[in-house]
């Protein structure tokens, strides 16, 4: 539908392709997305509301705003673990390891920090860094022998478990320190309510700052600059959303720290994988390998660089769990922890067959994960009940993934 | 007189799959401004031969020289840094990512901040010179249809203003009037000093720009033709013999006319 005020750009010569403009056409435009299989994060929006209902409509405290700030206090560290999952599934690999890891990173601390009494910042520093040996390890083996990475890690994961065991030695558990930072940054901290209300504005005026800019970039350059008002309101909405949750918490203790920490990581890391030449490649790679490579990609600097992200971040978000629980145990990182990392960052629509999905998936995806974990104990039931409930989401989450993967095949948006 | 100094110069080159010799003791050298056609039969390793001139294999003997300096192409980005663009047979694009994002891949504009806009632009000038039939640069290359992608991957090509672009069968999927863009486009770069490598099985195209035409047979030089050289000959060189499925076809049809 070209008007006579958009002849002369240069994006819209071809007249076969329908323009969305007004928001009705841009509603129109995502359903027909959806139809093509391109669903993005809406079903994990759809499956939160689901999960939300039932629960609160089984036990009302699932809905207490106390009961959702110990939700986001969890989040926290299982997300921070799937964050690095959605880089290395982002090349079409995975880690299976990473659970292992944040263990190892959990014993590091006990063992060094409390036992040893080294300063604090060394051992987190320490933890960082076994973490990134530990993916440039497995980045190793996977160039040099293309050893695949779900057998390389999964030897990782039991070395690594071994590893935990042998620092924790006949102790089984160390608690940390009640008092120190380490544990309230954990278990107590939360923003000032004027702070979170401030920060949660943040994201909307960058959409909307942003926005003008870019469409001020494209309308010089002759393109189409893209619907204002639709721009307008995904501010608003995003802004609207977010000072009502925060509201919503603030009527409880307030908006954990450590979620806040969580929740910078995770736009970082959708910068960095949006708008640098880094995320590019990695995309690149996660989609045709061989192409990345003959278009000059350094792709084994990528495989490294992804690999190596992964572990540190599961070693970052073995700390915070240690802090969040004030204890490091043989028990850390060890049970579901894995694959809730795994199934977060899928849940939330990054795909497992590579080059397709996003940064927001592992906060999205941890959220329902947590929700479902926090509903059922909230109804009394046991972890076994936990777990296969758990396992059934997944495997829902992976259908999805692969029913999405093959429609898009048939509507030519692979 | 003195001779001018290839853009690009290969000798003794030989590869080896395994047992399979796909190339044994290649000689071919392009000078700048010149368009170079390389034909040869299915397998005749004509696409092998670009591969190594593009750094994705490596040659097992033979030399390399670029503008006279004996280089060693170890990996693709050594053949793009020194000015070799290449339009592979099977495209090299990736599907899950848009028309600007394979345009530029690897060559982003602004690491660290993506020029996005920039890069738009610069998209749609080097597809309009294409005569490009592309509905949006913001869909994905998995959305196009074969001869669009494949205007894409030339279009990639240009983007870095190289000094030898080598096309491998660039308009086997194209249509009539894209198909002519392309000649046109290798007759625009090809005056600009910029030497061509082109690989085609329409000797219609290939007579209508090469200036030399190299045949390859079962992986070794089987001569060099001008665009003039009469068809029987050319023909002759690419099958091996004077007597084959092609003479004997055209045989028939002079037998029996309709
Ligand atoms: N990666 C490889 N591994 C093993 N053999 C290969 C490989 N690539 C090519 N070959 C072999 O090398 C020979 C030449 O192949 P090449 O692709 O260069 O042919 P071509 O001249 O481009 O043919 P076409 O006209 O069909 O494109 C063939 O016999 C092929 O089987
Ligand atoms: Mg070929």
């Amino acid at each position: 539908m070209t008007t006579d005020s958009e002849k002369g750009l240069l994006d819209r010569s071809d007249t076969r392709v329908r323009h969305e403009t007004g928001i009705a056409d841009t509603l129109r435009a995502f359903a027909g997305r959806v139809r093509a299989g391109d669903l993005g994060s809406l079903p994990v929006v759809v499956g939160l509301v689901i999960i939300c209902t039932v629960f609160t409509s089984l036990n009302p405290i699932f809905i207490a705003p106390n009961n959702l700030v110990n939700l986001l206090y969890d989040c926290s560290a299982v997300g921070m673990i799937s964050l690095g999952i959605v880089c290395v599934l982002l090349l079409g690999e995975i880690d299976l390891s990473v659970g292992s890891m944040s263990g190892v990173a959990s014993a590091l601390l006990g063992v060094f920090w409390v036992n040893a009494g080294l300063p604090l910042p060394v051992v987190l520093a320490m933890a960082l860094v076994a973490g990134a040996a530990v993916g440039a390890i497995y980045a190793l083996l996977r160039v040099s022998f293309g050893m695949p990475s779900f057998v390389a890690t999964l030897s990782g994961l039991l070395a690594l478990l071994g590893f935990q065991l042998y620092l924790l030695g006949n102790s089984g558990s160390i608690n940390l320190p009640y008092g120190s930072w380490m544990v309230n940054f954990g278990q107590l901290m939360v923003m000032p309510d004027w702070l979170s209300h401030l920060l949660a504005l943040a994201p909307g005026v960058a959409i909307l700052v942003l926005g003008m800019r870019r469409r001020a970039n494209r309308a010089r350059s002759r393109l189409h600059p893209g619907s204002g008002r639709g721009l307008l309101v995904k501010a608003l909405a995003v802004t609207v959303g977010l000072e009502l949750a925060v509201f919503y918490l603030n009527l409880g203790r307030g908006v954990p720290w450590m979620f806040g920490f969580f929740a910078l990581l995770v736009m970082i890391m959708n910068y960095a994988i949006t708008r640098t030449r880094w995320g590019r490649s990695v995309l690149a790679v996660g989609g045709n390998a061989e192409a990345a490579r003959r278009a000059g990609i350094n792709v084994k600097r990528v495989y490294f660089s992804c690999f190596m992200l992964c572990s540190t971040l599961a070693a970052l978000g073995g700390i915070l769990s240690a802090s969040r629980l004030a204890t490091s145990s043989q028990q850390a990182g060890t049970g579901d922890v894995n694959l809730n990392a795994i199934a977060a960052a899928v849940i939330g629509g990054t795909s497992l067959f590579g080059g397709r999905g996003s940064a927001w998936s592992a906060i999205l995806g941890i959220i329902v994960i947590q929700s479902i974990s926090n509903g059922l104990t909230l109804l009394n039931l046991s972890s076994s009940w936990r777990y296969m409930i758990t396992g059934a989401v997944l495997a829902i989450a992976v259908i999805v993934d692969a029913l999405a993967r093959r429609s898009r095949t048939q509507h030519g948006r692979a | 007189m003195e001779q001018p100094i290839p853009a690009l110069k290969l000798s003794g080159i030989s590869k080896n799959f395994g047992a399979v010799s796909a190339l044994t003791e290649i000689d071919l050298e392009v000078h700048p401004g010149e368009v170079v056609a390389l034909v040869g039969d299915n397998g005749a390793g004509k696409s092998t031969l670009v591969k190594i001139m593009a750094g994705v294999h490596q040659p097992s003997s033979g030399d390399i020289a670029f503008e006279g300096q004996p280089v060693t192409l170890n990996g693709p980005s050594a053949a793009l840094r020194l000015g070799i663009a290449t339009v592979f047979q099977d495209l090299a694009l990736c599907e899950n990512l848009d028309v600007v994002a394979n345009i530029f891949l690897g060559q982003e504009l602004n690491p660290i901040a993506l020029d996005e806009t920039a890069m738009e632009v610069r998209a749609w000038t080097l597809l309009n010179e294409l005569a490009a039939r592309i509905p949006s640069v913001r869909d994905v290359v998995a959305s196009l249809s074969g001869g669009q992608r494949q205007t894409v991957a030339i279009a990639r090509s240009l983007l870095l203003d190289p000094k030898i672009i080598m096309l491998d069968e660039p308009t086997a999927a194209l249509g009539v009037a894209q198909t002519a863009e392309v000649l046109n486009m290798i007759e625009r770069v090809k005056a600009r000093g910029i030497g061509v490598i082109m690989i085609s099985h329409n000797m219609e195209d290939v007579r209508a720009v090469a200036d030399r035409i190299v045949v390859l047979r079962l992986g070794r030089n089987n001569g060099v033709f001008l665009s003039t050289d009469s068809n029987e000959d050319l023909i002759g060189a690419i099958t091996g013999a004077s007597d084959n499925a092609v003479s004997r076809r055209a045989a028939r049809r002079v037998e029996a006319p309709t």
